[in-house]
């Protein structure tokens, strides 16, 4: 049976870890490679790398930390932020990420996803959309949540399971780092709306949140920051407690 | 020992070569390319693939020389080759993803569209599922029954002779996930992604 997956996110500013995890066993807080390799080692199902460095000056780093990644982590490594083009695409694959997530370049240009998905295969092209409710729907927001587009939610998740996208990472403007759970109700539209995998985002701050973003949501996989970032859980935790809910987690 | 990564621009392969590269350490060498004297002189030769069928099989006729030094070594030689993905879904007569494309015919059997019954299932088949270990497989070796592997993927192999069936996986009916016919062998999982277990196959694999 299809296990459903839990994957913890890591925000990279200038290759460093901006919100780090806090072990005691960490040598180095800010190294993403050290918390990548903790969170594989501890069971997490992917990783997800958000990219959030400002400027374009320091874009490369984030190459360097997904090849370094890359050389330790044995599980699917997960890249995006800024990515803006096919070339951008292209050289993350190279320095070993296994899939690139788009969220800007996808609302402002589809033809970046039905381009990367005929060149590098569906599997590895994440189309991530932030999205926030505004009256009965729900509109999509660009540049890391600040950009009104007038999009709607629905439609453009359809509309990029067409061009080509092999997941959607669905994050709910509202509920993002507010910690009370999941938009369900979104989740739940879009996971019936198409038929490829659906990553829920945005508002995790307990275990059950997990289990609702599953159970309520439909969704395929589960992504999480701060509640593994800070050490409140542990990715073995919220695997363990999601089995004793009845979910097919790999344990 | 000498084991060469084919690099015929059959999509992303760095987790490829990064996890031979981790598991093989001193013992032997991993080189990644598409030199034909290079892949006819090596001990065992992997055979990658991302994205469709059509594209991986159009990537392999593009080299000059490349199908022909492959089949030379498999069928001619009889030396070991892993194929991974689409790499093992080549291994069949024909494939069905975008357009009839004929395979390197190696393992007699046809790629076709997973039943995902009617959008009960979503596609692709992402994730980690169990692996049902059919017979005895050199690269199954020590990889206990119900071990979680990564997939991606929405084709599958449907090889004629079932004998050949190493392990399959359940989603919305029974997968062919892993083959092995003499020095042949295959996987529909990711073994490069697929944690300890997969780095395992891998290592059996290179000690063939």
């Amino acid at each position: 049976m299809l296990k459903n997956r839990i994957i913890p996110c890591l925000d990279v500013k200038n290759g460093r870890v901006v919100k780090g995890i806090n072990f005691v066993d960490l040598k180095d807080a800010g190294d993403p490679v050290e918390q990548a390799k903790i969170y594989s080692d501890g069971g997490a199902d992917e990783i997800c790398f958000l990219d959030i460095t400002a400027s374009n000056e320091n874009r490369d780093t984030i190459y360097n930390v997904v090849e370094k990644t890359s050389k330790k982590c044995f599980v699917p490594l997960t890249v995006g932020g800024g990515v803006r083009s096919v070339d951008d695409i292209s050289k993350l694959l190279n320095c070993g990420a296994d899939k690139v997530s788009i969220n800007t370049a996808a609302v402002n240009n589809k033809q970046v996803v039905v381009e990367s998905s005929k060149k590098f295969g569906s599997q590895c092209i994440v189309v991530a959309i932030d999205a926030k409710k505004n009256g009965d729907v729900w509109e999509i927001y660009t540049h890391g949540g600040r950009n009104k587009t007038g999009i709607d939610a629905l439609k453009f998740a359809k509309e990029m399971e067409k061009s080509g996208a092999g997941e959607l990472l669905v994050t709910s403007m509202d509920r993002d780092g507010t910690q009370v759970g999941y938009d369900i109700d979104l989740m739940s539209k879009i996971t019936s709306a198409v038929n490829i995998p659906v990553i829920a985002s945005g508002g995790v701050g307990t275990l059950d949140h997990l289990v609702d973003g599953i159970k309520l949501g439909n969704a395929s996989a589960v992504l999480a920051a701060s509640i593994f970032h800070y050490g409140k859980y542990s990715v073995k935790q919220a695997k363990e407690y999601l089995d004793s809910k009845g979910i097919p987690v790999r344990i | 020992m000498k084991v060469t990564i084919v690099d015929y621009s059959s999509g992303n392969i760095s987790s490829v070569i990064n996890s031979f590269k981790e598991v093989a350490q001193n013992k032997a060498t991993i080189e990644v390319t598409s030199d034909l004297n290079k892949l006819k002189s090596s001990d065992k030769i992997v055979l990658p693939g991302q994205g469709s069928f059509k594209s991986c099989v159009d990537a392999l006729n593009k080299l000059s020389g490349l199908n022909d030094t492959l089949n030379e070594f498999v069928i001619a030689n009889k030396k070991p080759l892993l194929g991974i993905c689409v790499g093992l879904q080549m291994f069949a007569d024909v494939g069905y993803e975008e357009t009839e494309t004929k395979g390197l015919g190696w393992i007699s059997g046809k790629v076709s569209k997973i039943d995902n019954q009617n959008g009960k299932f979503k596609l692709p088949h992402i994730g980690w599922n169990q692996i049902n270990i059919l017979k005895d497989s050199k690269i199954l070796n020590e990889v206990q029954n119900n071990s979680h592997m990564y997939f991606v993927h929405s084709y599958e192999f449907v090889p004629n002779d079932k004998n050949v069936i190493s392990a399959t996986t359940d989603y919305s009916s029974n997968i062919v996930c892993a083959v092995e016919k003499e020095n042949i062998f295959g996987t529909q999982f990711h073994p490069e992604k697929s944690d300890k277990i997969g780095l395992k196959i891998i290592q059996n694999f290179i000690n063939l």
